[in-house]
């Protein structure tokens, strides 16, 4: 069983290796929203860091969002996926395996970036820290309610603008409890409460979004 | 006769033309009955005056926008699971009344906001959560909107209401635990007032008027989706013949 598994994230990671052009974009997009808010707000640094965390993870839930609508759509289009799907192996595995290879591609990226951006905002080290650990906790909630999105939206009209519609309001528990994490250490009322909810999230995304991606992705297939 | 008779669409169309009457009728006269204690037989609130008599339309609104979504993850849920049609149909015919009395929350919200609070709109943990609702219902309707395909938009859109259902109280939570760290204590909306019996009344009337107006409307509307559905079938031929 977790054979499949390994080799549906082999096989992901693979064509992500080869098609780096692709991933890049959402990371590039990522820093772009993120270095357009002090534009916007202007340069005092003290505002900066009030806003930060908050822009840091916007900016990031939109990036993931904007690698998701391709996360089943090219094996839709040469045919592949609907093999994947036949094959007696079970679908939740392979929808689990592409939201685990699209956080690898997507998550750990925008984590190495994260701090830069964090130091041009403004961030104290210990914000930062936090920071990190929300995004490490948060990031993997988006790729798990994300893939629920991306196999509902597969192959239709405007999918990627739908899929943003769809996904966005169930982000906002994972973008309150990462935000609110960061500012809980720059108030001083700690971390703990938010990292602890948006670890339980995670966990509760883990068990029941591959379920509800496979049985919309048979769906979309049919 | 079996309860599941009415399963079938074409059973359940004569069934829902025979009950629209009597849901449209009960809703309007409960709603001028509603309407007549809300402005001419409750008190004036010592606070705030005359303006607070739109929570006869704010809250029958947000109960029943709340009360929708979980009817129409309910059909979901029964259509996925047992294959019926007839659910899916429900479902769809609900989602539009549901939005509308969700927009009506929030649009009568901001009306009474204005006077009792000074403001439009405040982030507080209801209104947000009640705009996120409503985005749901937008997403819910977009999704079946963009699909072509019956079945498939069926499913889909079950899916989503299905996981969005699971959400609402996470979403709910969440925001009243981000409300409490940003806004600390400006606003409480949370402290149930104390109400005149006759408030209460009025209210309870206007919520079951709006409950019976949703059933009415959405048999109206299912049964539009049956017809469309079952066009080509020899039975929904004869009716749309007759109508026309």
């Amino acid at each position: 069983m977790h054979r499949f598994l390994l080799a549906v994230l082999r096989r992901d990671l693979t064509l992500a290796a080869r098609r780096r052009g692709d991933w890049m974009i959402a990371q590039f997009f990522f820093v772009m929203v993120a270095s357009l808010f002090p534009l916007g707000v202007g340069p005092e640094p003290d505002m900066l860091a009030r806003i930060g965390p908050g822009v840091l993870w916007v900016a990031a839930t939109l990036a993931s969002l904007l690698s998701l609508s391709r996360l089943f759509a090219d094996d839709h289009q040469d045919g592949s996926l609907e093999h994947m799907v036949l094959s007696p192996e079970p679908t939740v595995l392979l929808v689990l395996g592409k939201s685990i290879a699209h956080w690898l591609i997507y998550g750990i990226p925008v984590l190495l970036i994260a701090p830069v951006l964090g130091i041009q905002f403004n961030l104290s080290w210990d914000a930062i820290l936090v920071l990190e650990l929300s995004l490490l906790l948060g990031t993997p909630i988006l790729s798990l309610l994300g893939g629920v999105g991306a196999a509902l939206t597969l192959g239709l009209r405007g999918g990627g603008v739908l899929l943003t519609l769809l996904i966005l309001p169930l982000y906002v528990p994972a973008l309150i409890f990462g935000a609110g994490a960061v500012d809980g250490v720059m108030t001083g009322t700690g971390a703990e409460a938010h990292l602890s909810l948006l670890g339980a999230f995670m966990v509760l995304s883990l068990m029941i979004s591959p379920w509800i991606a496979a049985a919309a992705l048979r769906v979309s297939l049919e | 006769m079996k309860l599941y008779t009415f399963a079938s669409p074409a059973t359940f169309y004569h069934l829902a033309g025979k009950l629209i009457p009597w849901f449209a009728w009960s809703a309007g006269l409960l709603t001028l009955w509603g309407l007549y204690i809300s402005f001419f037989l409750a008190p004036t609130d010592f606070q705030q005056s005359e303006a607070y008599r739109i929570i006869f339309i704010h809250v029958p609104a947000a109960w029943m926008s709340m009360f929708i979504y979980l009817v129409m993850a309910f059909w979901g849920a029964i259509g996925l699971a047992f294959n019926t049609r007839l659910s899916f149909m429900m479902a769809r015919a609900l989602a539009p009344t549901g939005a509308m009395f969700t927009f009506v929350a929030l649009w009568t919200g901001a009306l009474w906001g204005k006077p009792m609070w000074g403001a439009w709109w405040v982030w507080d943990a209801r209104l947000t959560s009640e705009l996120i609702l409503l985005f749901l219902y937008v997403g819910i309707i977009a999704l079946w909107a963009a699909i072509d395909d019956v079945k498939r938009g069926d499913r889909a859109g079950s899916l989503l209401t299905l996981i969005g259902a699971i959400n609402v109280p996470i979403i709910y939570f969440s925001v009243i635990w981000w409300n409490t760290l940003h806004q600390g204590a400006s606003i409480s909306v949370t402290k149930a007032p104390s109400m005149a019996a006759i408030m209460l009344q009025g209210m309870l009337v206007m919520a079951v008027a709006a409950w019976f107006y949703t059933i009415a409307v959405a048999l109206v509307r299912v049964r539009r989706i049956i017809l469309e559905r079952e066009r080509h079938t020899e039975w929904a031929k004869a009716i749309l013949e007759g109508d026309q």
